[in-house]
Parts: structure tokens; C-alpha cells; sequence
């Protein structure tokens, strides 16, 4: 199949997610403003203002009631989309939930950005990183192509009959969201095929015959049953089950669609850069890895096999493609911009090092707690990272495995 | 967990109901039941929309009135309710 | 806005039952008879949603259920949110052309929990916009589900295991809050007050809830034997009570005018026929501790409150 071509076109980050919901066939959006969301469903409202879309479009009162909407338009067998982020997607916590539990393929735009209090409006992965058992799978982006790209791709993911788990895509807050780069958007009609329409499973209902999985009056089914210890239990490990399949429908829709737009992010779960040969590498989520390449080609210039991992897809966690990327690398630095209080360490880094642990390969590795509540991550301080790494090689041992690092003493 | 209950691979997903209420039989809740005076009864269907679980039955055929007792719980509202005074709560 | 719809008690009796027998509700359950008489109201394709609350669990324990029609819970504050997205989807399957049907009512129910008190937002903000919806609050004026706690929607001096009957402090101190005014306020199309002992009454009124465009909100009490500690065959004659009473008088306001229904026209019309609230009381266990040399001045209290809140409705009524 030939790249299509494209039209290129000036777009923030926010405004990226809403054109790619716009082009992509969405029946109901129901969400609720908040910083630095308000732009995806300010174009949004724009779009169903001016006859752009014949999606139905509902300002709700609270993130809350966003997505309880969002849940049983789903389940009556239509496209969804919201977008929050921050105390809003904190608010949805509940219903993240309930919606993963009862398979309604909603997908979600995620602007990152930090949890009160104090409260501040400014990009870490707080609110999300809480996020990573709800169920639902997790994709952070790097810039405002791959979120473009990305909210396209989730429905696809969302929506295959196979998973049926609600998708959210996470983009840095400002740092995408409202920084204006150039986008490659897809012709409407590339977009609406791609995504197709949404196809309705069958599943046995309570009179016995296979039924459409939806609200029907047709075949009427019950969906969110009081589910007690004998049976729950089940139900979660079909989710699981989902969840294991769900690497390869990623991967498999990320192709596909690289076809199409020639655009691709490493396998769709991971993207490794410089990784090869690398002696020591960083592992980051979301725009800091834009930063980190640079470092990384400045490093190499000076001769340091310096490398990073970006993980693209958080759920599913990857597991075999990270140790296979780190493979050749003796130390690691996590950069994570969210944290455990009282934890050792930060999220990311708590699942890297645990992954290692039954893995063939035992590379040295330090958490970097950066950027929380918008704090700046300057090249200058990656570069810093990078140094204590070729010192970890150099010296074999890890003096502190648990640093902050941006923050004043 | 009995051998009767099914595994994950064999349910519906997401707690999708497999099974009517109607197999559920609640009869066996009760002490009393209801026992209708066929003379007294107008069948004006009072006892019908008063009873909370659906077990005072209409059959259009005979036009009668009958208590399906595999639901009935006993709460006695029936003839608390009759206007005739036709039904009486007696000891199962 | 009068239904056109006519109908004899065996229409009704020849309907399918949409809340299925097999349902797990206490003996005498004044929501479950409540359910079905509004079920009988139906006028074609239907969905229903339930808050979390008595209800939602004794119709669907995994993996029966009750409910002959498409039925959808997930959560105790949101249920006026899950009935305006079923209502949205099924706008735009309209819009596509992929509706199988002209039309789709929607239904929505919750307790006095999930209405008076966690789940006021959402119902306002569904409210609000406009969604075309029949909320039914089934109102047993506590959290009967979690085992008797008090509830925006008990009333002032009843017994609940968080409002005991105290030495010092004689059940619920507070007043029941005025919800279904509170919807009205809203500027709603339809909101009424009804009780199953004026099953009539009460499903004219869902059918009128059902018909509307727009949100329609149904305030139906039922009571709990359980929580209001009363004999299992008494819970029809209680919802009389209440009406007799004027605790619970029967109304309804379409587009904000308030009209009387026919039971509480009667007593305004002949206030010789309004029964002391004490009456009402009496029977059933909750108020018991008021009926005691210490604390029988609350039953004035109450019966004052009564007085003023039926003279207020009068008022709005046009029947002062």
C-alpha cells in the first residue's frame, strides 16, 4: 500500500486530538473542560457549531457524569471519546473502572498534568501513573504527530472485538498540548476507513441465545450485575486475559497504519533510539524523550554510546521487548515524572527493576524523579543523568538509586 | 465453589446475565401463604399490582386470577389489600 | 399534557412483567412493587439504568437477572448520567439511520441515596441539558441497602442506625429535603409525586413521565418494612397513609404548574378528610421513641412541618 498523502497543517497538541476525533467517525463525545484539556473540546465544540461533524456532543457537569455517559453510550453500541486529565481523570477514578469491567471500548485523551495540592495546572504523569490499574490501556506520546496518530489508532485497539478494553492516550500538558508544531493529517476518508465502523461481539445473554453485546431492545441483555465471589473473580481474569492479547493488536494496528501515513513509533509498545550498542541508557515516557534524543546525538558526537528507551504502550507493559532492548545495556537511569510517596521509587522504575529480576540480563539502574508539577527538564540536566551513568559503569555500583533531581534543596 | 460453576473461558464477558430470575424460586422464603376464597373473589386484580414479586398470576383464558407460590414470599399485602376480604395468610 | 393513554386493570395484568419474578427483594418491598406497576407503563422499546441501591442488587445477582428489557448499572452517584448517555447514543444511531426503532424511552431509577444525596449532580446537570429521559426516584427514605443510615430523604425524627433514637437527640434531627420542588426549580417539563396505593394515579403519571420530551422526574414513595420497622403486609396501607396524611401528598407539575392529583384533591377539598400525622407515625417502628413522654413534642414538630408544607403546596396549587 502507498503512503497516502497528507496535508500539513499547524497544531497544538490539543488541537491534534480533536481533529483526529473529528475525522474519525466518533457518534458521542461527552466531556468536560479542564487545563490544559479545554482546547480539544473547545475545537470540538467548534466542529459541531459549524456542521463539521454530525457527532452528538454533550458538555457535561463534572468529568464524572463525562464518563458515566461515555460508558452507556458505549454499551448501547456506539463510538465514544472524552478527554480530561489531572483532578478531572482523578474524579473519573471510579468509573475508569466500571468501564474497563464492563468492556465499553471508551477512548480517552489524557493531557498529564499534576494532582493537587497545591494545586498546579502544569505537566507530570501523576494523575495517569495512578491510573495504571484501572484497566484500560495506556499510551503516552511524544509529540503532537504521535498524538494525532494515536487517538486514530485507539479506536481500532479500543474497539477490537479481541480486547474491548478503553483506551486512553496520555500527551504531555502545554508541552504539547498548547506548543504549536506541524502535523500531517490524513484525508478525512483515509481516516473514516481506517477506523471503520464499530463492530458489536455476540455473547449469551440470560434467554440463552447468542445476542449483540449491547443494549438492544431487540435481544436485551443485563450488563453491571451485582458479581459476587463466585463469579468476579472470573471476570477479572478475562480482562487479563484481554490485556495479554492486546501487545500484538497494538503492534498490529501501529503497523497498519504506518502503511498508510509512513509514520511509525518503534513497534507500537516500545521505541528504542540508539539502543544497539548502548552502554548506557535512559527510560522515559512522553516529551522528555524528544529532549533526550538530542542528548543522546550529542553524546554520540563526543564518542559515548549513550541510548533511550521510550516506552510508548505502559499498558500492557511490555515486558520481553524492554529486556530485549536493554539487552546490550550495563546501566540504566529511569526518568520518572510522577512519584510513590514513601515508595522505592517512582513507578516506572519500580516495574522496570522488577522486570529484571527474573530477566537474563541484570543492567545497573537508578530512578530519577524529575519535572513534577511542570518543572522544567533542561538538556543540561539530562546530560547531568548521563554522567552519573558512565560513572555507574566506570565505578560498577549504584550509590543512590532514588534521586530527585530539578529539585532545590 | 461447586463443580456446577462455570470458568472464565465459559462465561459471557464483562458479567453479562446468563440466567432469568424466573430459575431463582423465592417461594421457599416464606411461612405464610396466600389462600384465596374463590365466593369472595371479584378478580378485581388489586392483589396483582400490589404484589411486590410478580407472583399473583392473570390467565386471560380462564380469566382467573391464580398465586404462583415457587415466588411467592408470604408478605401477606395481598390480603391486607383485598377488598373483599377474600384472602387469607395461613401457615405453609 | 394529558396521556391519551386509556387502561383497564387487565390491560395491565396481560402485559408482559418486565421485573421478572425470581427477584431477590425483601417480602413486602415497597420499591418492588413500585417497579412493576411503573413498568406497566411502558408504551414500546425500552432501557433502563439503576443507581446502585436495593434495587440494582436484588434484580441482578449474578448471573440471573430480572429484567426483560436491556438494563445497564455501574455506579450509586452517576445514574442520571448513564440514562443521558443512553439517550445521546440513541440519538445518533437515530441520526444514522441505525435505529431499528421510531423511538426508545429511557429509564432511569434510583433510591433517596442516589438521588437526594450522591447523585444530585448528575441529575441536575442531566436535568439541565434536556436529556429525554423518566428518572424514577423510589424513595424508602434511607440507605436501605447498607443496612438503615440516614439520608438527604428521611425524615426529621426518624430512627436510622446513623440517626438513633438517642437519649439526648431523638432520631433524625434534620428535615426532609424538598427534591422533587427541587426538580421543578429545574424548569423541567414534568415532575410528579406518587404513591403505589394510587397505583392508577402512579402509572398515568409514569406514562405521562414516558411521553414527555425532555426529562420527566417521578417521586414515589416506598417503603421499606426493614428500615421503617412495620409488618411486611402493612406496606400498601402506609403509602395510603402518607397520603391521607398529606406526609406525602400526590401532585404533579407540568411545565412548573403545580396541579393536585385526584387523592390529595380531595383532602384539600374537604380538609376534614386530612388524618393527624400521628396516625402515620404510629405504625411504624421508626417513630416508636416518639412516642414517649420525653420526646412526643417532636410528633407536633412534625406535624407542624406537615401543616406547612401542605399549605405551601396548596398555595402552589391554587388552592389556598
Amino acid at each position: 500500500m502507498a503512503i497516502t498523502k497528507q496535508n500539513l497543517l499547524a497544531l497544538n497538541g490539543d488541537e491534534a486530538v480533536a481533529y483526529a476525533v473529528k475525522q474519525s467517525d466518533v457518534d458521542v463525545v461527552s466531556a468536560y473542560p479542564i487545563t490544559p484539556q479545554t482546547i480539544i473540546v473547545e475545537r470540538f465544540s467548534e466542529y459541531v457549531h459549524n456542521g463539521e461533524v454530525d457527532t452528538e456532543f454533550v458538555c457535561v457537569e463534572s468529568e464524572h457524569s463525562a464518563l458515566s455517559m461515555c460508558l452507556t453510550a458505549s454499551a448501547t453500541g456506539v463510538r465514544v471519546f472524552t478527554a480530561s486529565g489531572s483532578a478531572g481523570l482523578a474524579l473519573m477514578h471510579e468509573i475508569l473502572y466500571v468501564t474497563s469491567g464492563a468492556r465499553a471500548p471508551v477512548v480517552m485523551a489524557i493531557v498529564n498534568r499534576a494532582l493537587s495540592g497545591p494545586i498546579n495546572i502544569h505537566c507530570d504523569h501523576s494523575d495517569s501513573m495512578v491510573e495504571r490499574d484501572a484497566g484500560w490501556i495506556q499510551i503516552y506520546v511524544e509529540n503532537s504527530q504521535e498524538a494525532y496518530d494515536s487517538i486514530i489508532q485507539a479506536f481500532r485497539i479500543a474497539e477490537h472485538n479481541d480486547l474491548l478494553i478503553p483506551t486512553m492516550v496520555m500527551l504531555d500538558a502545554f508541552v504539547l498540548s498548547h506548543t504549536l508544531e506541524s502535523v500531517n493529517v490524513l484525508p478525512d476518508e483515509t481516516v473514516r476507513k481506517f477506523v471503520g465502523t464499530r463492530r458489536i461481539p455476540l455473547v449469551r445473554g440470560h434467554r440463552g441465545k447468542l445476542v449483540p453485546f449491547k443494549l438492544d431492545p431487540e435481544n436485551p441483555i443485563t450488563m453491571g450485575p451485582l458479581d459476587l465471589y463466585d463469579y468476579y473473580f472470573e471476570h477479572k481474569r478475562q480482562q487479563e486475559e484481554a490485556m495479554q492479547i492486546a501487545p500484538r493488536i497494538i503492534k498490529e494496528v501501529h503497523d497498519e497504519y504506518a502503511r498508510i501515513s509512513g509514520r511509525k513509533y518503534g513497534n507500537g509498545l516500545i521505541e528504542p533510539y540508539r539502543l544497539e550498542d548502548a552502554e548506557i541508557a535512559t527510560v522515559c515516557l512522553g516529551s522528555t524523550a524528544g529532549t533526550t534524543k538530542t542528548v543522546v546525538d550529542q553524546l554520540r558526537t563526543k564518542g559515548i554510546k549513550a541510548g533511550l528507551l521510550r516506552l510508548r504502550t505502559y499498558r500492557p507493559y511490555p515486558v520481553q521487548d524492554i529486556v530485549n532492548a536493554l539487552e546490550n545495556v550495563e546501566a540504566v537511569a529511569v526518568m520518572d515524572r510522577s512519584h510513590s510517596f514513601g515508595a522505592h521509587g517512582g513507578p516506572v522504575f519500580h516495574e522496570m527493576r522488577h522486570i529484571l529480576y527474573e530477566a537474563s540480563i541484570h543492567p545497573q539502574i537508578v530512578d530519577y524523579i524529575y519535572g513534577l508539577g511542570g518543572r522544567d527538564m533542561p538538556q543540561t540536566l539530562i546530560h547531568e543523568i548521563y554522567r552519573d551513568l558512565q560513572k555507574i559503569v566506570k565505578t560498577k555500583r549504584v550509590e543512590k538509586p532514588i534521586q530527585f533531581i530539578g529539585v532545590r534543596e | 465453589m461447586t463443580s456446577e460453576q462455570k470458568g472464565w473461558k465459559e462465561i459471557p464477558i464483562a458479567g453479562v446475565c446468563w440466567r432469568p430470575a424466573t430459575d431463582y424460586l423465592t417461594g421457599d422464603w416464606k411461612t405464610l401463604k396466600p389462600v384465596r376464597d374463590k365466593e369472595k373473589c371479584n378478580k378485581c386484580l388489586i392483589c396483582y399490582m400490589f404484589c411486590p414479586d410478580g407472583a399473583v398470576t392473570w390467565d386471560p383464558e380462564i380469566e382467573d386470577i391464580g398465586f404462583n407460590l415457587d415466588y411467592c414470599k408470604g408478605c401477606g399485602i395481598c390480603a391486607v389489600e383485598c377488598p373483599k376480604k377474600a384472602i387469607e395468610m395461613v401457615h405453609e | 399534557m394529558a396521556s391519551k393513554w386509556k387502561f383497564t386493570t387487565k390491560d395491565l395484568a396481560e402485559k408482559p412483567e418486565i421485573l421478572m419474578s425470581g427477584h431477590r427483594a425483601c417480602a413486602g418491598c415497597g420499591p418492588a412493587i413500585v417497579y412493576r406497576q411503573i413498568l406497566k407503563a411502558t408504551r414500546g422499546p425500552i432501557i433502563a439504568t439503576n443507581a446502585t441501591g436495593c434495587m440494582e442488587v436484588v434484580s441482578t445477582i449474578y448471573p440471573y437477572t430480572a429484567w426483560s428489557i436491556p438494563f445497564i448499572h455501574t455506579a450509586f452517584e452517576n445514574v442520571a448520567a448513564n440514562a443521558a448517555g443512553i439517550e445521546t447514543a440513541l440519538k445518533a444511531l437515530k441520526k444514522k439511520g441505525q435505529l431499528k426503532y421510531d423511538h426508545v424511552d429511557v429509564i432511569a431509577f434510583a433510591g433517596d441515596g442516589g438521588t437526594y444525596d450522591i447523585g444530585i449532580q448528575a441529575l441536575s446537570g442531566a436535568a439541565e441539558r434536556g436529556h429525554d429521559f423518566l428518572y424514577v426516584l423510589y424513595d424508602n427514605e434511607a440507605y436501605m441497602n447498607t443496612g438503615i443510615q440516614r439520608s438527604g430523604g428521611t425524615p426529621h425524627g426518624a430512627w436510622t442506625t446513623t440517626s438513633p433514637a438517642g437519649r439526648v437527640i431523638p432520631g433524625k434531627p434534620e428535615y426532609k429535603k424538598p427534591i422533587a420542588d427541587i426538580m421543578v426549580a429545574h424548569g423541567i417539563p414534568y415532575v410528579a409525586a406518587a404513591s403505589p396505593a394510587h397505583w392508577r394515579d402512579l402509572i398515568t403519571k409514569a406514562r405521562k413521565g414516558l411521553e414527555v420530551n425532555g426529562p420527566a422526574f417521578l417521586h414515589v414513595i416506598a417503603p421499606c418494612p426493614r428500615g421503617w420497622r412495620y409488618d411486611t403486609s402493612k406496606t400498601i396501607e402506609i403509602t395510603r397513609l402518607a397520603v391521607d396524611t398529606c406526609v406525602f401528598p400526590l401532585w404533579e407539575a407540568i411545565d412548573g404548574e403545580y396541579a393536585l392529583s385526584a387523592p390529595s384533591k380531595v383532602i384539600a377539598l374537604k380538609p376534614e378528610r386530612k388524618i393527624p400525622v400521628k396516625d402515620y407515625l404510629k405504625v411504624q417502628g421508626r417513630f416508636r421513641h416518639l412516642f414517649t413522654p420525653e420526646f412526643e413534642h417532636v410528633i407536633d414538630e412534625i406535624q407542624q412541618i406537615i401543616d406547612r408544607r401542605w399549605k405551601r403546596l396548596l398555595k402552589k396549587c391554587d388552592m389556598a
